[in-house]
């Protein structure tokens, strides 16, 4: 993992004591609150329904146990003892008071963490593929280049007033973990016939009013132009992106009214008259950022495991947690540990202070002191021992951790919505509660198969639900929630944006609709194919007749 | 409006002249870039200098040819929120290698100094009542910046030479060829 030098350290630190003067200054009345808004919001710190929510960046989604614990240590001082783990592989943290705000980001600059940028109009948390660096099909660890990027984008000084938020996401991998293809730039690694490594540049993905996937205007970059690369792009869209209408401001409207080729040609002219040199950095600069994800100290050992066979074998509940949340690793006798937030009726994403202690003792036993959070709102334990298996799974067990649902119906992705959020038009999480107590049963949730719902409670998409096989959007008409339904959608690396099936269900409908077009596939799916392969074979149809027919 | 140069308030010497105004014979003027372009002729000859004013929609491009003979060109903020002058900035720094006064007007708030030094600008046109401690407070607060090649005094890491090598974990320092102290 990335670890602070005296650079970072001051950075950071200076940062705190830059937004307490800012906060003091609020306090006092020197800044007016529309004056503050953008301050703070440049510091992850929002004023939702109820309360302040503060935003914390864990970037590229990996932490090691230290910093979870002190994560459970703020969740405990300042918020209700929970965290909320979300989309984009940050924490939030619901309740803190703002003059507490400094001590918080005191504490996390402790264990070299922060809250920069994960708000406001500037470029946000970079976020990449979890199982990165551990994953048996990668072509080259991200890790470093969003390292680079998150220090790059750190109080950018052209790019920290843009027309509006800006996110990037990167993978190195075959498959997509990253949903690359809805970031405003989605950047992937790959490998040329003569076996170098560059990367595949993507612009004007996004979710929002206006879903559309990234156009690609770079095919090959060298990695090391990547900076000065950027800077072309971020300088097009901070000159030619829309500020007149808030929901035509995001890159993707650019990219849509410009074209792509033409976006393409402006930012390929901005390129041509950018000294690269003096922006790049220097290459023992990404040498030693390299330095810090060089593979940790695996033991040697045999891949299979004679201990996890027996124990697969004799116990079915740890066998079918094996099959769900445990995958490849590219060392031998190692495995990825994928730990559910969604038990079943629980709320995607929460994890109680206890929780985040157990995952970091595991992590400093049982995982190279590693975890990561998946923009799907779930842990990872990247580098256990398949040896150490069992062990983990009843550590989980005894924590509630253990639910052996990744990929299938309950592992809902669902925003706060109106339970929290200032914006929401209608709830998420109850939804997500009820749709998941109904589909609960596991062995039905088993042989349903891989199925991603995601629920959002207002356009604004942060429950991704156009990239959901099964998207519910909450929206309002006269003072009354109603629930639209879209189709297969997917973030992975044959991305499309879910279809609307037809008219939208109530609070108290929504979910028995979500179980028919369940039904509706197990009815008719063939051999081997998942929801979303029926769904791309069959098309919408089947799904709008069993439902409007029933509801 | 008061202005700020180098962390002090100075006297401003520059007028700004409405497109209607009559053009006085000397003074240093500021005008717009439609005004600069279809009078460059009168404006270059009289003494005293001048300015142009671009709006944060123009393209630096328009005023290129000129610029030998610009001696400040004022940016400007409609409101703080609205980054474009950022970029217009560093392009003329930067492509144009402009090297007269740059100067930000509009809706300038100390919280943007640094940056606002960072990308190029060199003067700064603040409210009335903006108290100067606070200005240089808040311009002086962070004194690092991880991009390359943008202008003023933060340092990057390169140029902050007591950054000590990378504490590094044994596993780490073997793949990197290095060894670690016991
Ligand atoms: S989708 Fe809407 S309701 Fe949900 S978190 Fe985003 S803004 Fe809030």
């Amino acid at each position: 993992m990335y670890r602070y030098d005296e650079f970072d350290t001051t950075f950071v630190r200076q940062r705190v004591d830059q937004f307490r003067d800012q906060v003091n200054r609020r306090v006092s009345g020197d800044l007016t609150e529309e004056q503050f808004r953008p301050l703070r919001l440049m510091n992850g710190l929002y004023l939702q329904l109820h309360a302040y929510m503060l935003r914390v960046a864990i970037p590229y989604g990996t932490l090691n146990a230290r910093q979870m614990r002190q994560l459970a240590f703020i969740a405990d001082e300042y918020d209700k003892g929970y965290g909320h783990f979300t989309t984009r592989q940050n924490i939030q943290f619901n309740w803190p008071k703002l003059p507490d705000v400094p001590d918080i980001l005191e504490h996390l600059a402790d264990v070299e963490m922060h809250a920069i940028q994960t708000s406001g109009n500037c470029i946000r948390n970079v976020t990449a593929d979890q199982w990165a660096g551990a994953t048996a099909d990668e072509f080259e660890d991200p890790r470093p280049y969003a390292e680079l990027m998150r220090q790059w984008s750190s109080l950018h000084p052209e790019f920290s007033f843009l027309p509006r938020k800006f996110k990037i996401a990167v993978t190195g991998a075959a498959a997509d973990r990253a949903a690359i293809a809805y970031h405003d730039i989605g950047l992937r690694l790959k490998r040329n016939a003569a076996g170098e490594t560059g990367f595949e540049v993507m612009v004007g993905g996004g979710m929002g009013r206006t879903p559309m996937l990234g156009a690609t205007v770079r095919d090959w970059l060298q990695k090391e132009e990547l900076l000065a690369y950027l800077e072309a792009i971020m300088r097009v869209y901070n000159l030619h992106g829309r500020r007149d209408n808030k929901y035509k401001a995001r890159i993707k409207i650019l990219v849509h009214e410009l074209g792509a080729e033409e976006f393409t040609r402006q930012v390929e002219d901005e390129y041509a008259r950018i000294d690269a040199p003096r922006i790049m950095p220097p290459p023992q600069e990404l040498t030693r950022i390299k330095t810090y994800f060089a593979p940790p100290a695996y033991e040697e050992l045999a891949d299979q495991s004679p201990e996890l066979a027996r124990r697969m074998n004799e116990n079915t509940d740890f066998a079918q947690w094996v099959d769900r949340n445990v995958v490849a690793h590219k060392q031998a006798g190692y495995a990825i540990v994928n730990i559910s937030l969604k038990p079943v009726g629980g709320v995607p994403g929460d994890a109680s202070a206890a929780q985040m202690r157990a995952v970091a003792d595991l992590a400093e036993d049982k995982s190279l002191d590693e975890i990561r959070v998946t923009h799907e709102q779930n842990l990872v334990l990247p580098h256990v021992r398949k040896a150490d298996l069992y062990e983990v799974w009843q550590s989980l067990k005894a924590h509630d951790l253990a639910d052996a649902n990744i990929g299938l119906a309950t592992d809902i992705i669902a925003c706060p919505g109106l339970d929290y959020c200032a914006l929401a038009t209608a709830r998420s999480i109850p939804i997500s509660q009820d749709i998941s107590r109904r589909l609960g049963d596991i062995t039905r949730q088993r042989d349903v198969g891989d199925l991603k719902i995601k629920i959002s409670g207002c356009i604004n998409a942060c429950g991704h639900h156009h990239a959901g096989h099964i998207g519910i959007l909450g929206l309002e008409k006269r003072g009354e929630e109603y629930y639209q339904i879209t189709l297969g959608g997917s973030g992975d690396e044959n991305a499309s944006i879910g279809e609307i099936i037809g008219p939208g269900f109530s609070s108290e409908t929504v979910t028995d609709a979500v179980e028919t077009i369940v039904d509706t596939y197990v009815g008719l799916r063939q051999d081997g194919e998942t929801f979303l392969d029926a769904y791309r074979r069959v098309g919408p149809d089947p799904f709008k007749e069993a439902v409007y027919a029933t509801h | 409006m008061p202005l700020i140069k180098d962390g002090q308030f100075v006297a401003d010497s520059w007028t700004v002249l409405e497109d209607e105004a009559e053009i006085p014979p000397n003074g240093d003027v500021i005008v717009s870039l439609e005004r600069y372009i279809s009078e460059v002729d009168v404006l270059v000859r009289r003494v005293g200098r001048v300015g142009v004013a671009l709006e944060n929609t123009a393209d630096p491009e328009e005023i290129a040819p000129h610029l030998s003979d610009i001696d400040l060109i004022s940016l400007t903020f409609p409101a703080f929120t609205d980054g474009r002058a950022y970029s217009q900035a560093r392009q003329l720094r930067h492509h144009l290698g402009y090297g007269g006064e740059l100067r930000a007007t509009g809706s300038v708030l100390a919280d943007q100094a640094g940056f606002l030094t960072q990308v190029g600008f060199d003067t700064f046109e603040v409210p009335s009542g903006q108290s100067i401690d606070v200005w240089n407070t808040a311009s002086g607060s962070v004194t690092l910046a991880y991009q390359r090649g943008y202008e003023g005094s933060r340092k990057t890491r390169d140029k902050l030479q007591t950054s000590p090598a990378p504490q590094l974990t044994p596993d780490c320092a073997a793949v990197a060829g290095q060894t670690v102290p016991a």
